[in-house]
């Protein structure tokens, strides 16, 4: 389990307006580039100081690849970081007030006390 | 010395802004009975005249990340721009330009390490809606100076809840030995009962209304002994899984003093969560 990992895609991807709107559009593509390109990358340090040893698990890269916040919440990826970036993605497509997230919620009604860990 | 002219506790809902400001169609039918009420509340800090703000909050991962979490964080910048895209994309929050008041940064920052408090500082602190929801619903000018004070609510490993406590009563007792005749308000913003991506959220209440009910009667009476007794890192799961910011206003009871009751208690019970507002008055600012 990579619960860090994946909580840096969801908080850079979020962060930026762009990467939202190319997550929304081509999200395996998304998940390939970002893996490639900027999972190792240092937030606070300089393009060239990067880490080495950062990688999704096969379950992880596809959960994100397929937009599948129920997957990520059982992984223990931060739920403040999937509401609020799938939000962005997909709060759009509904009429009603609320709506995405109210869904979000059906979606996870499943799920029963304690939930998953979210400790990094 | 400083006089805490009040200490303020409130929930931080960052749909207010939106609710508050929307006419029309777009108007929800709860803005009415929100706004009269946060006007209201708004009237407890202006007449206690403050001059300085000490603002407690936490960040959302706004800025602070986990690559390098402080638990305490004083900012001690001479200015702070507030809010960020996100939070205006999702929110609909402005952007904000607020003051520093550096000498109390630096003041709280010396002697709380002397304390026995190990606090993060930053000199570049961007705040979020915890701070800025705050300033909208009781000083929407946003004309006073500030001290920024972030807390780990949010990212486990969290510091354990009478720590929050502790060090609500050491900013109390810091503000108060401040060797300037300043009068300052200590407000301090958390959450009752709160799910947030999970199955309880936005339901018709927040998630746990028992919990709810029982945290406002120990904040209003400023019962830190049942509180402390009933509340640990592991049951605050229990209400909701964002209840965490809960110890926000454990720290401010720590401010307010422990059985001190709150001058003045209101709540409302809004979708989704238990909107809750108090503040007290010290015997020296009265």
């Amino acid at each position: 389990m990579s619960t860090y990992l994946l909580n840096k895609f969801l908080y850079t991807i979020d962060r930026d307006p762009e990467l939202v709107e190319r997550y929304r559009a081509d999200p395996r593509a998304t998940v390939t580039w970002w893996e490639a390109e900027r999972a190792n990358q240092v937030l606070n340090l300089p393009a060239g100081e990067r880490s080495t040893w950062l990688t999704f698990t096969d379950t992880e890269r596809e959960a994100l690849a397929t937009h599948d916040y129920v997957k990520l919440f059982e992984f223990g990826a931060h739920p403040f970081l999937t509401l609020t970036l799938f939000i962005a993605l997909f709060e759009r497509d509904y009429d009603e007030p609320l709506g995405f997230q109210r869904e979000y919620a059906r979606k996870l009604s499943h799920i029963s006390l304690p939930y998953p860990d979210i400790s990094t | 010395m400083a006089t805490v002219a009040a200490v303020i506790a409130s929930t931080h809902h960052p749909f207010y802004y939106r609710a508050s400001t929307a006419t029309g169609v777009d108007r929800p039918p709860f803005a009415d009975e929100w706004v009269a009420k946060i006007e209201a509340f708004r009237e407890t800090l202006t007449r206690a005249r403050p001059d300085v703000l000490v603002m407690v909050g936490s960040d959302h991962f706004h800025q602070l990340w986990l690559d390098n979490m402080p638990q305490f964080l004083i900012g001690k910048a001479p200015f702070y721009d507030a809010n960020f895209s996100n939070e205006e994309r999702e929110f609909g929050l402005p952007r904000m330009f607020l003051r520093g008041d550096e000498e109390l940064s630096a003041y709280l920052l010396r002697q709380g390490l002397d304390a026995g408090f190990d606090l993060a500082f930053s000199n570049e602190l961007r705040l979020d809606h915890s701070i800025t929801c705050p300033l909208i619903t009781l000083r929407p000018e946003a004309d006073l100076p500030i001290v920024p004070i972030y807390t780990n609510i949010f990212a486990p490993p969290l510091p354990q809840p009478k720590r929050f406590v502790e060090l609500g009563k050491a900013i109390r007792e810091l503000v108060e030995s401040w060797p300037c005749e300043a009068r300052v308000a200590i407000i301090g913003t958390g959450h009752l009962s709160l799910e947030l991506g999970g199955p309880r959220q936005f339901g018709p209440h927040g998630p746990d209304p028992e919990f709810d009910r029982k945290a406002i009667g120990w904040i209003a009476s400023g019962d830190l002994g049942s509180a402390l007794a009933e509340v640990s890192l592991d049951s605050l799961w229990l209400p909701g899984n964002a209840t965490h910011g809960f110890m926000d206003f454990m720290l401010m009871m720590g401010v307010a003093g422990e059985s001190v009751k709150a001058d003045y208690s209101d709540s409302l019970d809004l979708f989704h969560t238990m909107e809750a507002y108090f503040t007290w008055y010290p015997e020296a600012a009265r």
